[in-house]
């Protein structure tokens, strides 16, 4: 593709869970799609992941069938092509990657997805500068072992985690909810129970948001099932301790009385804010909405349209949404899509 | 040396082992504990709480931390209606849950080195 | 270790400092202020001003909720009117406190400039004076810190203990008020602050990082000032201690008068009152100002340094470097005049 500028029907920015669905549904439709993915793998983020609430589904599993869906419907697409801009030339949308080539499609679907929240920001937590000070996203690579081991590499006594890492904190300027932490915490909660029956297992919590099917159906079975402890207060600091543990400070508000305590792995359940690529695409062509995600026309009947037409939004880009709302959304936006390109002949777009 | 000032006592909750061991033992006696999720029904609907100083949401939480100092005394104000287990939401089993609690802490039923370590931790 | 502070520096100015000193150093640590101009003016060759006018920050005042808030922004004012009648732009004043006042009035005005207005106002109409805010606002220690490799290369010792070859063991404190109101104003923030820590991993010694690092002194001005209250007081600093002990500190090193006297003092009641102490031995754990540290290893005089009105004894960290001194003159004054010689404590060792 070097050299000459590529002309598509749909360009799809984004290799996760709503970006696939989308292009998937669409190539069905008999669409001509390309999709674009800046990472190496498809579905990153999932492949990052060891087992999928609520159902303790494999995440490689769902990063496969995903995977499988754009060699089934022979989607071109571009891996570790990462789209740095995005423009609106006459009828059409011009995208060029981080190699300087360009592309020219009639339509755009923006599914740029979300990054994790950089827990470092939370400096009293003392990520990056306690061995025993863990993020979410650090504890599923654990998990992937099959192993759940403190910083000496035993069996843990005590394994803590903490909700609303990134979220719901004005000092780093977010204030929304990133919805999947409450329920991803419960599932961890279990899964190192079920590693490790032993250890104790707390999780300090805001407000327990368990919103989707089957989520307050696992958090009673973490409490009753397997003892976990869900203590209403948040951790204002993390320390290390002369044994190398984490000694952790909060309130249990439901007592009104400080705590102290030793944990020998404090996991931090962190939140998704705008990805780099949402928050500078959606820039780009004027859709940034709050916290850099993208702005869809109206949240109720339009939630997949933009200000700019031709140009459609589905997933995380928008806000923080689960795997299974991300693919539901893109198959919305699909539908969207072929409306649009119904109305709008290839003359008049 | 008389200074004119004591030293203030910390007043955090730091959870032990043996405390750890307590919660243990009396969620095996009454499972339905476990899924307490601290609604407050049972405080709101206590016939007790309405009259006195008591909040059984409150003393249950203590003990899962293995604050004993003066519980003992706090669940004499119990009058064992059971209205409390009738509102749970979680259907955990109060009466039951006081009962168990009222025998691990009166001294007559506590092993001794419970009551030697009830009597370190009541500060 | 691992830390952030790089992503937190400040702006310190280079040269032509304006000197305010702090209420009470002179009393606990006398060495420490003239240790600080003779380090500017001899080791760095620098230019900084005593000025003999100067006068309260309101600080202890302010905090205590005696002094209130325009009280104190116009005895800011009439410093600042101080310095730039002397000439001067770069303000340093010697006290953790003072430094939190000065940066929190600028703020203050910054972001009300009626209040400014009304402030020049009343300095004018009772002194006839005027000021302009300082360009830099920089407490002592930020600049040593920042001459910390430039007056390393003038060190007679390390930090280092001589009989293992090892670096020794720092336990720092930087003080609420130089980096908790306004975490921006101090090198590295106030979770894993720079500007102690950096001195001490310059000159060779070893940062311990202990659960209660970042917990207060509890100086907390209104709480010591009465005495019933003043067992709240000292169960912040038990806490640090006891929290501190089992990495068996060398010293400790700390940034604000307040600190720095209760670190040390407290540890003499605690014996009194607990017979406890938190060093192996029975001595206590020495506590050292930034300026005291820097001026031991580069070879100034312990006792002029006044060590010997510290509570806790430094001889034996003094051996454990390898610093000269010599017991006969502990108590003799700079004047030369043979100073009282203290009670021993019942319970810490001297």
């Amino acid at each position: 593709m070097d050299g000459k500028i590529i002309s598509i029907q749909v360009a799809i920015i984004g290799g996760g869970p709503a970006g696939i669905e989308a292009a998937s549904i669409l190539s069905r439709y008999g669409v001509q799609v390309s999709l674009f993915e800046g990472e190496s793998k498809w579905a990153h983020n999932i492949g990052n992941k060891f087992k999928l609430f609520p159902d303790f589904s494999s995440a490689d599993e769902l990063v496969q069938t995903l995977s499988q869906k754009i060699v089934e419907n022979q989607i071109p697409a571009y891996l570790s092509t990462k789209i740095v801009a995005l423009e609106k030339q006459k009828n059409a949308w011009v995208l060029t990657d981080e190699q300087g080539r360009s592309y020219v499609a009639d339509t755009v679907l923006l599914a740029t997805g979300y990054d994790i929240f950089d827990a470092k920001r939370k400096e009293e937590l003392g990520y990056g500068i306690y061995n025993g000070v863990m993020t979410s996203v650090d504890l599923e690579a654990m998990l992937k072992t099959g192993k759940i081991t403190n910083v000496l590499g035993e069996q843990p006594q005590c394994v803590t985690f903490l909700q609303c890492v990134g979220s719901r904190d004005e000092k780093i300027g977010n204030h929304y909810c990133s919805k999947v932490c409450c329920v991803t915490a419960v599932k961890q909660a279990i899964e190192v129970k079920k590693m490790s029956p032993q250890t104790d297992v707390f999780v300090f919590y805001m407000d327990l948001r368990m919103w989707g099917q089957g989520f307050e159906e696992l958090y009673r079975e973490a409490q009753e099932k397997y003892s976990i402890r869900f203590v209403r207060g948040r951790i204002s600091e993390a320390a290390s301790t002369f044994d190398d543990r984490v000694q952790i400070k909060a309130e249990d508000t439901l007592v009104g009385q400080p705590l102290k305590m030793s944990t020998d792995l404090l996991v931090l359940m962190v939140g998704m804010e705008a990805s780099c690529g949402t928050k500078k695409l959606a820039a780009c062509c004027g859709i940034d909405g709050e916290y850099g995600f993208a702005l869809s026309k109206q949240p109720h009947l339009a939630d997949n349209q933009t200000a700019q037409r031709g140009l459609f939004v589905a997933g995380a880009c928008k806000r923080p949404m689960s795997i299974s709302d991300a693919i539901n959304d893109a198959r919305a936006a699909a539908t969207e899509i072929v409306e649009y390109l119904k109305i709008v002949p290839a003359n008049k777009k | 040396m008389d200074f004119g000032f004591t030293i203030s006592k910390p007043r955090s909750i730091e959870p032990t082992e043996a405390g750890k061991e307590q919660l243990r033992l009396l969620e095996e006696q009454v499972p339905t504990f476990r899924r307490c999720m601290n609604c407050g029904g049972c405080t709101a609907t206590c016939s007790a709480g309405h009259f006195i100083n008591f909040n059984i949401r409150k003393v249950h939480n203590l003990y899962r931390w293995g604050q004993y100092k003066e519980l003992d005394e706090e669940l004499q104000k119990c009058m064992l209606c059971g209205k409390c287990t009738l509102v749970c939401p979680r259907g955990v089993n109060l009466r039951s849950l006081i009962i168990h609690l009222r025998k691990a802490l009166n001294k007559d039923h506590l092993s001794n080195d419970f009551q030697h370590f009830i009597r370190n931790n009541n500060r | 270790m691992k830390r952030y502070w790089n992503e937190y520096q400040k702006k310190i100015a280079d040269d032509k400092f304006f000197y305010e000193r702090s209420c009470i150093r002179q009393t606990f640590f006398p060495g420490s202020e003239a240790a600080f101009l003779k380090m500017l003016r001899e080791e760095l060759g620098k230019d900084i001003y005593d000025e003999a006018n100067q006068h309260t920050c309101t600080g202890i005042g302010y905090h205590s909720d005696i002094v209130p808030l325009q009280t104190t922004m116009t005895v800011v004012a009439r410093l600042f009117a101080l310095m730039t009648e002397a000439g001067y732009e770069n303000y340093v004043p010697s006290c953790v406190t003072s430094f939190g006042v000065f940066t929190e009035m600028v703020e203050m005005w910054k972001h009300n400039p009626e209040l400014l207005e009304k402030t020049r106002k009343i300095l004018y109409d009772t002194t006839g004076r005027t000021f302009e805010i300082p360009k830099n606002i920089a407490h002592p220690s930020d600049i040593i810190y920042k001459f910390r490799y430039e007056l390393k290369q003038k060190m007679k010792y390390q930090l280092v203990n001589r009989f293992t070859g090892k670096p020794l063991r720092v336990v720092e404190h930087i003080g609420c008020h130089y980096a908790k109101i306004f975490p921006k104003a101090g090198v590295g923030n106030a979770e894993f602050p720079y500007v102690l820590a950096g001195m001490i991993e310059a000159w060779g010694g070893e940062v311990i990082d202990y659960p209660e690092r970042r917990h207060c002194c509890g100086f907390g001005f209104r709480q010591y000032l009465v005495q019933e209250n003043r067992g709240y007081s000292i169960a912040n600093s038990k806490k640090k201690f006891e929290s501190m002990e089992p990495y068996e500190p060398d010293f400790i090193v700390a940034n604000c008068p307040g600190c720095t006297m209760f670190l040390d003092k407290w540890q003499y009641t605690i014996a009194e009152m607990e017979n406890k102490t938190y060093d192996k031995n029975g001595y206590g754990i020495p506590v050292l100002s930034y300026e005291e540290m820097a001026g031991l290893l580069l070879g100034y005089d312990p006792w002029k340094l006044g060590l010997q009105l510290h509570q806790v004894q430094a001889e034996p960290l003094l051996n454990k470097i390898g610093i000269a001194y010599n017991p006969n003159e502990k108590f003799t004054g700079v004047s030369g005049k043979i100073l009282p010689r203290p009670e021993k404590p019942h319970n810490l060792l001297v």
